[in-house]
């Protein structure tokens, strides 16, 4: 969990454990120039950029190891195998999962979702039943549910949240009853940047036998995640968002509860024996990956894995923790400037309004300016009804972004209101 | 700077900060809202049409200053022209902002919309300028208002 820092001297501290200009040479993309001025990638809830190791590992795949897994003889499919097990063995460890047969890879978080939705969900939640979302989630954390709540006749319910952009956990024992059939909740906003106390919630849900699945793409890249030390029972997250390739991604799911769900997709390596008359399926992971995956994603995952625990997770969750309070507080005494979300515990993301000005003439002009940020409704347009806002500008951070970084986009912001003044 | 100075004109902005012929025209005979789900842009186009001609034009919503300039300028431009003429500008305004940068433009045919023709360096703002004429020609082929949309 990010560590609570207090004073500007602890957030020099804070600095300190990571040294991101060594860090930054890793990234080949840093380096490049945006309109004739030096990249400042505050886009990392979208999608983080990749080091060196993580390229090297995907072409480094396809240059000597480039075989299907799981099926051949030959010494190819073998080390092929091996890349994607070994994979499979480093994303157990990186959240601390019990057995490797709980990591299914998934293309990322969305889908994961949908497949928790479509099995899961498929085969416990009935006419009457109730799903309970929270009021900060992703579009991918909603359409999914709202999904099975049509084909099942059940109803999606939503926890809702504060302007500060805390979940009103007082609402929360009222909103778990006994037909609540799975609670499903983002562990950090990918728009208001708020970690939930998902902890507390998963608690709370067990005491009433409820399953609890918790959305982690804002949240692994950040800091440690224990999923058994949280007691989840399902734990989603993205490669990309985590310096590692797109097309790979995590469903973590407990084994007893992985064990009882029908598969989702039917086909090749999910199955032990077929005739034409049955079909036997094959064990815990591979019931859940029909066909052949993306076996070169998977290794730039495992590549990932391999950077962010060679940087240490603690270090990377307490230097991200500094910078982000200094942005915060940069936002907060910038000229025009409005926090969008002002949660008790923040990671990674800091949203905001500029005076009147729209977020997507914000984000031009800084991208004029070499400075990448989102501006948009951050796929949340239940966050952004609930703000009365249509869009938000979005700044966030990675642990290779630094003070000169935060520098450059209040700049900029100074920029903008020229512009429009 | 220099090129947003391109795109951000001193009309543009102008028009962005005084909208001409912002909010609901009472008496309008068409209507159509048109709305951008990429940024949020939503704008409701308000129109009064005798004859063939556009007697008054109006619009409301919200959005960037590319799309309210936009929606702002045509109405300006548009109040007292026929169907024909509006259809023919129209053409002329989609083909400018959709062309290639190294196309030479015909400023004159374009009168006041010539403020525009900077959006082409920036694909990712075309639909912010011709929302409002997407939901203008809604408006005026479809009187019940059925909303559309950029994507």
């Amino acid at each position: 969990m990010p560590v609570e820092v207090g004073n500007l001297k602890t957030q020099h501290d804070a600095l300190t454990v990571i040294d991101a200009a060594r860090v930054r040479e890793d990234f080949p993309i840093l380096h490049r120039e945006i309109k004739g001025k030096p990249l400042v990638y505050l886009d990392n809830a979208a999608t983080a950029q990749k080091p060196r190791q993580v390229i090297d590992a995907i072409s480094g795949y396809y240059e000597k190891h480039n075989a299907n897994v799981h099926r051949g003889v030959h010494a190819l499919s073998v080390e092929a195998t091996e890349l994607y097990e070994g994979a499979r063995e480093k994303a157990r460890a990186f959240i601390n999962a019990a057995e490797t047969s709980e990591i299914v890879f998934v293309r990322g978080t969305t889908e994961a979702i949908n497949l928790v939705a479509s099995s899961f969900g498929g085969s416990n939640v009935k006419n009457g039943d109730e799903v309970l979302i929270t009021a900060m989630e992703h579009h991918s954390n909603i359409v999914p549910w709202q999904m099975l709540c049509q084909r099942t006749g059940a109803t999606l319910r939503v926890l809702p949240m504060n302007r500060d952009g805390d979940l009103l956990m007082e609402e929360l024992p009222r909103m778990l009853n006994e037909r609540t059939r799975i609670v499903a909740v983002t562990h950090v906003s990918n728009s208001l940047g708020t970690v939930n106390p998902v902890a507390e919630i998963i608690a709370m849900a067990h005491e009433r036998g409820i399953p609890v699945l918790v959305d982690g793409a804002q949240a692994v890249p950040h800091f440690q995640v224990d999923v058994r030390a949280l007691d989840a029972d399902f734990y989603v997250f993205s490669g990309h968002k985590m310096v590692g390739p797109t097309g790979a991604g995590v469903l973590y799911a407990r084994k007893s509860i992985l064990e009882g769900m029908p598969p989702w997709q039917g086909g090749g390596d999910m199955i032990a024996s077929v005739t034409f008359e049955k079909t036997t399926y094959n064990v815990l992971p591979h019931r859940f990956e029909a066909g052949t995956p993306d076996i070169a994603a998977v290794a730039g995952l495992g590549a990932a894995i391999d950077y962010l625990c060679a940087t240490g997770m603690d270090a990377i969750a307490r230097y991200e923790d500094g910078l982000v309070r200094q942005a915060v507080d940069a936002l907060s005494s910038a000229l025009g400037v409005t926090l969008i979300g002002t949660p008790g515990q923040r990671a990674g993301v800091v949203s905001f309004t500029l005076d009147k000005i729209h977020p997507h003439d914000v984000g031009m002009i800084l991208d004029s300016e070499g400075v990448a940020i989102r501006a948009g409704h951050h796929c949340t347009q239940p966050v952004m009804d609930f703000y009365g806002v249509p869009a938000t500008n979005r700044a966030s951070f990675a642990f290779y972004n630094t003070r000169a970084d935060i520098d450059r986009l209040i700049a900029g912001l100074d920029k903008v209101r020229a512009l429009f003044a | 700077m220099s090129d947003m100075r391109e795109l951000y004109q001193e009309v543009i902005l102008d028009h962005h900060k005084h909208p001409r012929n912002f909010g609901r025209l009472d008496g309008a005979n068409r209507h159509a809202e048109g709305f951008n789900p990429l940024c949020g842009d939503r704008v409701t186009v308000y129109v009064l049409v005798e004859n063939d001609v556009v007697r008054e034009i109006a619009f409301d919503g919200s959005g960037c200053a590319i799309c309210v300039a936009s929606a702002s300028v045509m109405t300006d431009e548009l109040k007292g022209r026929t169907l024909a003429e509006i259809e023919k500008l129209y053409g002329t305004f989609h083909d400018v902002v959709m062309s290639s940068t190294d196309t030479a433009v015909d400023m004159d045919a374009l009168g006041k919309l010539a403020v525009f023709a900077g959006v082409r360096e920036f694909p990712v703002r075309v639909k912010c300028a011709t929302l409002p004429w997407h939901t203008l020609r809604a408006a005026l082929k479809n009187p019940d208002g059925a909303p559309v949309t950029t994507e």
